[in-house]
């Protein structure tokens, strides 16, 4: 992130600059709908420079909490001939994917994406724009990245048809859903779309923000940027529970899931207690075959950053055994603010065998490529 | 693990669950308007959905009477939680659904008439019982009356408040109850709950009431943020809080977060001068029970490493939620001394107002207390 921070401890840091990684979560920048106007009919043309695009939230522009940098980007990543962070390959090939090693990118595309977006019509029409946008503009040109099956994901029908449109389409590495829905993830309506990724070979990704209209805290919405991106582990926590309460594990067996950019170290915690409180009330949900942890840590994945830093460093080490070296997947965030280095993401003291498995090898599992 | 009390000096209990038995009892408690109105309308039962009355988790199965319930009568309780335990002192916590009525007037005579329950019918008749008081919090003024009107009460040692409200608990709108709480040297207490005013997840509202109560400790996460962020303990440094049926395994990875987005973000919240951990550490107790941590013994206590502290855990039984089985409260390897400052020095340290309590100074309330 855009900080000197501290290694208090002392601690030599892990470089992977030997090391061909995958990042899974990096954002292309739609540089404006008017971007996406080669794949958009005239009538949303139209629609958005009438109406534009709204989401459930406070301002026609902008997010409802100020970011902490401009683009919520590095300041390093404005590409010198314009257009914002995350908006030209040349660039992004240069200052991230060479020097950092990067095999396999997975390309998350967020606003103005028309995830989300409050007239669902929109949303469909925009999130369709975006993937043959990622096709046009990136994974054709450059054979590293891969592209999400960006869905409407608030109007199942058509997410289920955007997935099978693009089935076997080799551009595309999984489907991409934000991890604030309207509605926990697990309800039923959400279920077709589930279906149709695994049906496609596809994980399903939650990747932290979205604009499901709820207040940000089940205590109401709070007032600072610092405690939205702090309460993504929170609403992601919940979201897990409840694809795991509503049995979509059980009844899915073959759905593989990602939660990405939400943080990991609350999940040894969630595994623990979901565990214990469930063996009481299990009586409620006789759907569940298995102890909750046992179908996240067969179904579910976490990207690593922002990967937490504990003083000592060390101990982070024990959150990732707790979980399970296999159930992490590299990612940087690139170009946003908050970007972990590869370089600088791990403390020393691990096994040749868990560092690959962690830069590239449980990518390779989940992502199959 | 189960423990010998009897090695120890007297436990304090920071968490137990007074039942109110039905709105009958509390209708000496009520003015003339309200008698009357609960008879004319027919009014239910404040049973919070958040326990219902059946569910396993609200009730032990070993501790239900006929009725499926218990904890309706001091003599109950001190039966099953305080006796078994060799507990000395044991905190009330009322969580009869004063904090949901929609309306002030309706939320704050309720308040009123609990704490005047459990005044009479249990903090006269066990001395071994402390309470907290209930707030309408729906009313921040008329949250304060009722933390002055019975402040002079020294068995009333903290002031509660549920972790899911109408809007965070960090907020300024809040800040008065935290003003009266500290002007009077009581704690405030957070205990698992909601008014239902919000959804009980960032996602909305959930299926099952297994995920909801799952769900709580995510609650408590975000309302230390607030409270952090908010600079509550900037703005009242000889506050305590404690987090009751909270869970605290999530702490450590939680601050981990929330210590990376105060170093990148830390300008937008310039009160907030010191890592949040610190801050925790210097303001901030947990609820032993319910213990949601690893299996293994050896990764509990790597996990209390994690902790940075031994002083954060208060002694708690839940009582009389299902958390455990027979007498086995305590995590499995926990030494003595940690046991010791978890059932006594922590929970002194949580609530100053037990060492105020029936005895003129200090030195023998502590004697009285624990010994």
């Amino acid at each position: 992130m855009n900080v000197d921070v501290l290694n208090r401890s002392g601690t030599h840091l892990s470089s992977s600059n030997k090391l061909m990684i995958a990042d899974c979560d990096i954002h292309p920048r739609i540089k404006g709908v008017k971007a996406l106007y080669p794949w958009l009919s005239k009538r949303w043309q139209e629609h958005l420079e009438t109406f534009g695009l709204t989401h459930r939230q406070p301002y026609e522009k902008g997010p409802a909490y100020p970011k902490a940098q401009p683009m919520a980007s590095r300041r390093d990543s404005f590409p010198p001939g314009g257009g914002g962070p995350g908006s030209d390959l040349a660039f992004m090939a240069w200052q991230h994917l060479d020097p950092n090693n990067v095999e396999l990118g997975i390309l998350n595309p967020l606003t103005p994406s028309g995830q989300g977006a409050i007239n669902p019509d929109l949303s469909g029409a925009l999130t369709h724009a975006v993937n043959e946008w990622q096709i046009e503009e990136w994974t054709s040109r450059d054979s590293r990245l891969k592209a999400s099956i960006v869905v409407p994901y608030e109007d199942t029908a058509a997410s289920v048809a955007e997935i099978e449109r693009y089935a076997g389409n080799p551009h595309f590495a999984q489907v991409l859903l934000l991890s604030r829905t309207g509605e926990p993830p697990g309800q039923r309506r959400y279920w077709p779309i589930y279906e149709a990724a695994t049906a496609a070979g596809l994980p399903v990704a939650f990747h932290a923000f979205g604009h499901g209209g709820n207040p940000g805290t089940a205590g109401g919405w709070p007032s600072y940027y610092i405690e939205d991106m702090v309460g993504h582990a929170q609403s992601s926590q919940a979201g897990l529970v409840s694809l795991v309460v509503e049995g979509v594990f059980e009844r899915i067996p073959g759905l593989k899931v990602v939660m990405v950019e939400a943080g990991s170290a609350w999940a040894p915690s969630l595994l623990w207690r979901m565990d214990r409180q469930w063996r009481k009330l299990k009586a409620e949900t006789p759907h569940l075959q298995r102890l909750p942890s046992e179908y996240v840590k067969s179904q579910v994945w976490f990207s690593t950053q922002p990967l937490e830093e504990p003083e000592p460093r060390e101990q982070l080490l024990d959150a990732i055994e707790w979980l399970g070296w296999d159930r992490f997947v590299f990612a940087t965030d690139y170009p946003h603010w908050d970007f972990d280095d590869p370089a600088a993401a791990l403390p020393v003291r691990i096994s040749e065998e868990n560092r690959r498995k962690f830069f590239r090898g449980n990518a390779a599992a989940v992502y199959g490529r | 693990m189960a423990v010998d009390f009897k090695s120890f000096q007297k436990p304090i209990d920071c968490d137990v669950h007074p039942v109110v038995p039905g709105l009958p009892s509390l209708m000496p408690y009520l003015d003339d308007m309200w008698r009357e109105m609960v008879l004319r309308r027919g009014i239910d039962e404040l049973v919070s959905i958040s326990y219902p009355t059946h569910s396993p988790m609200t009730t032990r199965a070993d501790w239900r009477g006929a009725d499926g319930r218990t904890a309706t009568t001091p003599e109950l309780l001190a039966a099953q939680a305080l006796d078994p335990f060799g507990t000395g002192t044991a905190i009330l916590n009322c969580l009869y659904g004063v904090q949901l009525p929609f309306s002030e007037d309706m939320g704050a005579v309720f308040a009123r008439a609990v704490n005047d329950w459990i005044a009479k019918e249990w903090l006269d008749r066990d001395p071994r019982l402390r309470a907290s008081i209930v707030v309408p919090v729906q009313s921040t003024e008329l949250a304060v009356e009722e933390i002055e009107r019975l402040a002079g009460d020294k068995r009333f040692v903290s002031v509660l408040l549920l972790v899911m409200g109408e809007v965070p608990l960090g907020r300024r709108q809040h800040w008065p109850i935290y003003a009266a709480a500290e002007r009077h040297g009581l704690s405030i207490s957070i205990h698992a709950g909601s008014s239902y005013r919000n959804p009980p997840s960032p996602v909305g509202w959930t299926s099952y009431y297994t995920e909801e109560y799952i769900n709580q400790a995510g609650a408590f996460q975000t309302q230390l943020t607030s409270l952090i962020c908010e600079g509550v303990f900037a703005k009242f440094p000889g506050l305590k809080v404690v987090m009751l049926e909270s869970g605290f395994t999530w702490l450590p990875g939680y601050l981990w977060r929330l210590e990376k987005f105060w170093k990148g973000i830390r300008m937008e919240v310039p009160w907030v001068d010191r890592p949040p951990g610190q801050i925790v550490r210097e303001h901030v107790r947990f609820s032993l029970q319910p213990v949601d941590g690893p299996p293994e013994a050896a990764a509990m206590l790597r996990l209390m490493e994690h902790m940075q502290s031994d002083e954060l855990l208060v002694f708690s039984t839940d009582y009389p939620h299902w958390q455990f089985d027979g007498q086995d409260v305590m995590p499995e390897g926990f030494s003595p001394e940690l046991i010791r400052k978890i059932t006594i020095d922590n929970p002194l340290n949580a609530f100053p107002r037990l060492l105020s309590g029936t005895s003129k100074n200090q030195a023998a309330s502590k004697q009285e207390l624990t010994s």
